[in-house]
């Protein structure tokens, strides 16, 4: 039966990726307090983004998962990303 | 004739895995688009949306964070439980996510009653007496973690369903699909906390 051969994760593995999260939760808490300026915001979303690839890849099992998949899940964050970056260029040089 | 079935049971278990993605897709961008006005509005009211998220208690959405990220650990270990058929664990793990998902909401209804003591609150007078900057930040601020704790909610009820169903044998080391999506659920949940989370509370 194939689905006895699907991945089946470690319990070590999620527990990796749960201390690897709070580090990262613990660094973007300190970075606030460094007053980094306009910086500020640009550091807690690339954490963010560290830790929601993180999520994806392991605890949403991403990386056992099927190449069209795979290429659906980074499409639609390219699709939600240029979302963005239309609304910003429209914003900015209107 | 088994492998057969086994085939088709395999064709249903990843088209059922596949919906439930194309659902979180529409979810991200529910999500999304509040994130986007919240990016335009940041961009706009610079300074009312630093003095208003000093308002804000990072203190608590840390705490919400530690219980998010830990529940979806543990949810995720039970889909490792269940499929190596250690049912009683699997069965443990699932009700240490939601207890995990009552102590976020608990934290949230201290938080919001907080905000409601000084009536703070969408529509209230004081509200409506902010700077329009600091009452667009507030009025996210409640569109988004309230869209979030209805999404909370319903991941506590879903994984209640499976935790009965998982009790039952129906759910099983065979058969797991409905425990697949609910974690996957639950994840999203997490997922867009991450965000709200330095955005909300964190960026002053």
């Amino acid at each position: 039966m194939k689905q006895e051969e699907a991945h089946v994760s470690s319990y070590f593995s999620h527990a990796v990726v749960l201390v690897l999260l709070l580090t990262l939760t613990t660094i973007s808490v300190l970075v606030t307090g460094w007053h980094l300026g306009a910086l500020t915001v640009a550091v807690a979303l690339i954490i963010a983004s560290i830790k929601a690839g993180t999520v994806i890849t392991y605890f949403m099992h991403m990386k056992f998962e099927s190449l069209f998949l795979k290429l659906l899940i980074i499409g639609v964050f390219v699709l939600y990303v240029l979302v963005i970056l239309i609304t910003f260029i429209d914003y900015l040089l209107r | 004739m088994s492998g057969q079935n086994n085939y088709i049971e395999e064709q249903e278990r990843e088209t059922g895995k596949l919906g439930m993605w194309i659902f979180l897709f529409t979810e991200l961008f529910l999500f999304g688009g509040l994130f986007l006005v919240y990016a335009v509005f940041r961009a706009k009211y610079s300074a009312d949306f630093h003095t208003a998220a000093t308002e804000l208690n990072a203190l608590i959405g840390t705490l919400n964070t530690v219980f998010l990220l830990t529940s979806s650990m543990t949810v995720a270990m039970s889909l490792t439980a269940l499929q190596k058929n250690n049912r009683n664990l699997a069965l443990l793990l699932v009700l240490a996510t939601i207890l995990l998902a009552a102590l976020f909401m608990l934290n949230k209804y201290f938080e919001w009653s907080h905000k409601f003591h000084f009536k703070l609150y969408p529509g209230s007078e004081v509200m409506k007496n902010l700077p329009h900057g600091e009452l667009l930040f507030f009025g996210l601020y409640y569109m988004m973690t309230g869209l979030h704790a209805l999404h909370v909610f319903v991941g506590m009820v879903l994984l209640s369903v499976t935790l009965v169903k998982v009790r039952s044998g129906k759910v099983n080391h065979l058969h797991y699909l409905l425990l697949e999506n609910s974690a996957l659920y639950w994840h999203l949940v997490d997922l867009i906390w991450i965000f709200i989370f330095p955005l909300l509370y964190l960026i002053t």
